[in-house]
């Protein structure tokens, strides 16, 4: 049975926040240490000991049934004692903030504290103010750095490699905090990151993100090895930013067509809820390259090493 | 774009003794066309009686004119929804007249023209009534409303030439501007009518006449603010621009200065705009209530130099047919509009006549950059480009009575006027669509 031990150092911060201030090093650490997760999720009896006595608040402001259920299982398969709380935004509406929130739950000294904010920002707010480690969960548009660490090692695990791969993030790059952390880590660890979208769905200065533009999708797609698909919100695709359903997802939409545009072993990944036949057509996300459901179980596997490297940096850590 | 099915006509023609004047070409001289199936094979001094093989049909032109048939950059008809007014064939028997050989048709019908079939239904309605070309803007925003943007490529590959609320301007900036940077992904062309509306209240130009008429006025900086606001946005998003008609001297010059920097704009001006002026309207004459509304003289003098230097690219007829039910009324409630279809070649003459402007910058105008503007293939007289061209006799004066116009609608402001010029034939795809006949 694989029991993780040799609890040293993995990365510098007390919280992670988000992937901007990783180092490569850090991440390939998370990566390696995510890898040894997904054998012990595979094992019959996945109870490991390493967070035996912590607590793991996961505070979301925001609602999400897969972010929130793959951590709450990540803390409870390293043994945490885990409490979900779900601000509604009603109970910010009465006036409570968020720091009024979060210094209520200080008070009774979790370790590990998840937080989902619609704000981007909010995380980092809340981490000056407690002393537990703080995990981005997602805040707002800025950084959902989990997800970028789980879609890393989905990559890596088919691809045996992340460097030189031609990886096209496609779709609502301007709301996207999965874009923005993706961008960050693949860049870091050498990868050629190409951004496909409407001139209405990049961020001012998307050129300066360290990513080639396209905005043509066909020409996005052509020769990628992994095409990233992204989310976009229904109240979006009404005549705001694109004109309409039909219309994106004839233009920007991954259908078998575009898809056989990219390399012929390209991977198909999304992070989820998918838009069938808005962003992506049902026969491509369910079809032999797509690595959707496989993004899934990383996730959980790489937020238990994510709780495993904050469990070591706490005090009186790193003795499990 | 369509043109009518039965317009190819088989063999060779050759139209000798002409003053050809092709702008794309910088030509300007004695010479010939030389046509086939309903292309160009030649045009040049070269094309002669001689030098035409036996096979050949020849007419003399008599030294008149020939010029690439007028491109009409702004055409409103009433089909759909309100043919009682117009309909795309009679607005095309009118365009014939006037030596126009494509109508550029705005979104502005019932329904509007924001959906691809309904792009597909104007394009086979002019397919089977009209005698000239026809291609439609698509409306910008879905319904006309102004908040929500249209299907800009699927309405393009509809066959849409460019998009725009036609007579209706889009004030929501948020919205302009994400159209503006949607439509640039497509290359597609945003037509904007450049009007401030909440300063636009009025029915005319905002002037001393209007006080003394007391007739609400329309400020000319309701027009300039507009422009400017929509030039920033260009230059945000690099979107290629189209401002649809500018009407005062501050416009002209904002169009000039935005030029002078390098911005992919254009813009255009009606003939009306460029031979009246707001005195015309006199007592309270509905047929001269116009959107933008005529200006002072000093304006109209401005824009004309617009015109000769460039600035403005394109002159249109702006061609809005109206009723009597909706001309006939107390001019603060009447309808903005007046046709022009018929009289745009020959009122647009009175500015080589009168002010001074090039003949070859006029056809220019009227042809050469509206195709450019549009990525049309007509507009000129090289080889290989369509066979659509008018002759005209420049001398000739006639005088406009609605008897003798060929649209269903008479709200003509140039009615009882005799103008200097007129288009004696005119050709679509080699066939004669046009041919002046004086006992009419």
């Amino acid at each position: 049975m694989t029991t993780v031990r040799n609890p040293k150092r993995l990365i510098e911060g007390q919280h992670l926040l988000g992937i901007e201030s990783l180092s490569a090093q850090e991440i390939v650490r998370l990566l390696d240490l995510g890898e040894r997760y997904v054998e012990v999720s595979r094992q019959i009896d996945k109870r490991q000991a390493v967070l035996s006595g912590r607590t793991q608040i996961n505070l979301f402001f925001e609602a999400s049934t897969r972010t929130q259920s793959s951590f709450e299982l990540a803390g409870k398969r390293l043994g945490a004692d885990v409490l979900n709380m779900a601000v509604s935004t009603s109970a910010i509406s009465k006036g409570e903030t968020v720091l009024d929130t979060a210094m209520t739950l200080n008070a009774m000294h979790p370790d590990i504290l998840v937080v989902r904010h619609p704000s981007s920002g909010a995380a980092e707010l809340l981490a000056q103010k407690v002393s537990c480690a703080v995990i981005n969960a997602g805040d707002g548009q800025h950084e959902h750095p989990t997800q970028a660490l789980l879609d890393a090692l989905t990559i890596r695990r088919r691809k045996g490699r992340i460097e030189g791969l031609v990886v096209a993030i496609c779709g609502d790059v301007l709301h996207s905090r999965v874009a923005r952390s993706n961008i960050h880590l693949l860049n870091k660890l050498g990868a050629r990151v190409r951004l496909v979208a409407p001139s209405t769905l990049l961020p001012t200065g998307a050129e300066n993100f360290g990513g080639e533009i396209h905005r043509n999708m066909r020409e996005g797609v052509t020769g990628a090895d992994v095409v990233m698909m992204l989310r976009l919100q229904l109240e979006r695709m009404s005549g705001a930013f694109v004109p309409s359903v039909r219309e994106y997802y004839r233009f920007y939409g991954l259908d078998e067509e575009k898809l056989k545009l990219a390399r012929p072993d390209a991977l198909v990944m999304h992070p989820g809820p998918m838009n069938r036949g808005i962003e992506i057509d049902s026969n491509v996300a369910d079809g032999v390259q797509s690595v959707i459901r496989e993004q899934v179980e990383m996730g959980v596997a790489v937020r238990m090493a994510v709780l495993d490297a904050l469990a070591r940096n706490l005090p009186g850590g790193g003795n499990a | 774009m369509m043109a009518p099915s039965a317009k190819h006509s088989a063999g060779r023609k050759a139209y000798l003794n002409a003053r050809l004047i092709d702008p794309a070409q910088g030509l300007d001289e004695k010479g010939g066309l030389l046509i086939e199936d309903g292309w160009i094979l030649a045009a040049g001094p070269k094309v002669t009686a001689q030098s035409t093989g036996s096979g050949t049909t020849t007419f003399d032109c008599k030294g008149q004119v020939l010029a690439p048939g007028l491109i009409d950059m702004r055409v409103f008809t009433g089909e759909p929804g309100n043919e009682y007014r117009e309909t795309l064939a009679t607005a095309s028997e009118a365009a014939a007249a006037g030596g126009i050989t494509t109508m550029i048709v705005m979104p502005n019908t019932t329904p509007v023209v924001d959906d691809a079939a309904i792009v597909d239904f104007i394009l086979r309605r002019a397919r089977d009534t009209a005698i000239v070309r026809v291609a439609p803007m698509a409306a910008l925003t879905r319904g006309l409303g102004g908040e929500l943007m249209t299907e800009i490529g699927t309405l393009q590959e509809a066959g849409a030439v460019a998009v725009t609320d036609g007579n209706k301007a889009v004030a929501n900036a948020r919205l302009f501007r994400r159209a503006l940077a949607y439509a640039k992904d497509f290359d597609m062309l945003v037509v904007q009518h450049a009007e401030e509306p909440t300063l636009a209240t009025g029915v005319m130009n905002a002037s001393e006449t209007a006080g003394r008429l007391g007739l609400a006025g329309i400020p000319a900086v309701a027009e300039v603010i507009m422009v400017e606001r929509d030039l920033r946005l260009v230059e945000a998003t690099g979107a290629r621009y189209h401002a649809a008609q500018i009407s005062c001297r501050m416009s002209v010059d904002v169009m000039r200065a935005a030029k002078a920097r390098g911005l992919p704009v254009t813009c255009g001006v009606s003939v009306n705009h460029l031979v009246l002026n707001e005195n015309d309207i006199g007592a309270y004459r509905t047929f001269f209530k116009l959107s933008p509304p005529l200006r002072s003289e000093d304006d109209r003098r401005a824009l004309v130099e617009g015109v000769k230097d460039g600035t403005i690219d394109v002159i249109v007829s702006s061609h809005d047919p109206q009723s009597a039910d909706t001309k006939r009324l107390p001019f603060a409630e009447a309808e903005f509009g007046a046709i022009g279809l018929e009289t745009l070649f020959s009122a647009s003459l009175s500015l080589h006549h009168n002010d001074g402007v090039k003949l070859s910058r006029l056809i220019d105008a009227l042809s050469a950059k509206p195709a450019q503007i549009l990525g049309l293939e007509a507009g000129r007289l090289a080889p290989g480009a369509p066979a659509d061209f008018t002759l005209a006799d420049i001398q000739r004066s006639w005088t406009v009575e609605d008897h003798l116009l060929r649209s269903r609608s008479k709200n003509s402001p140039f009615e009882h006027r005799t103008l200097e010029g007129r288009v004696m034939e005119t050709v679509v795809a080699g066939r004669t669509v046009y041919a002046y006949d004086p006992s009419r």
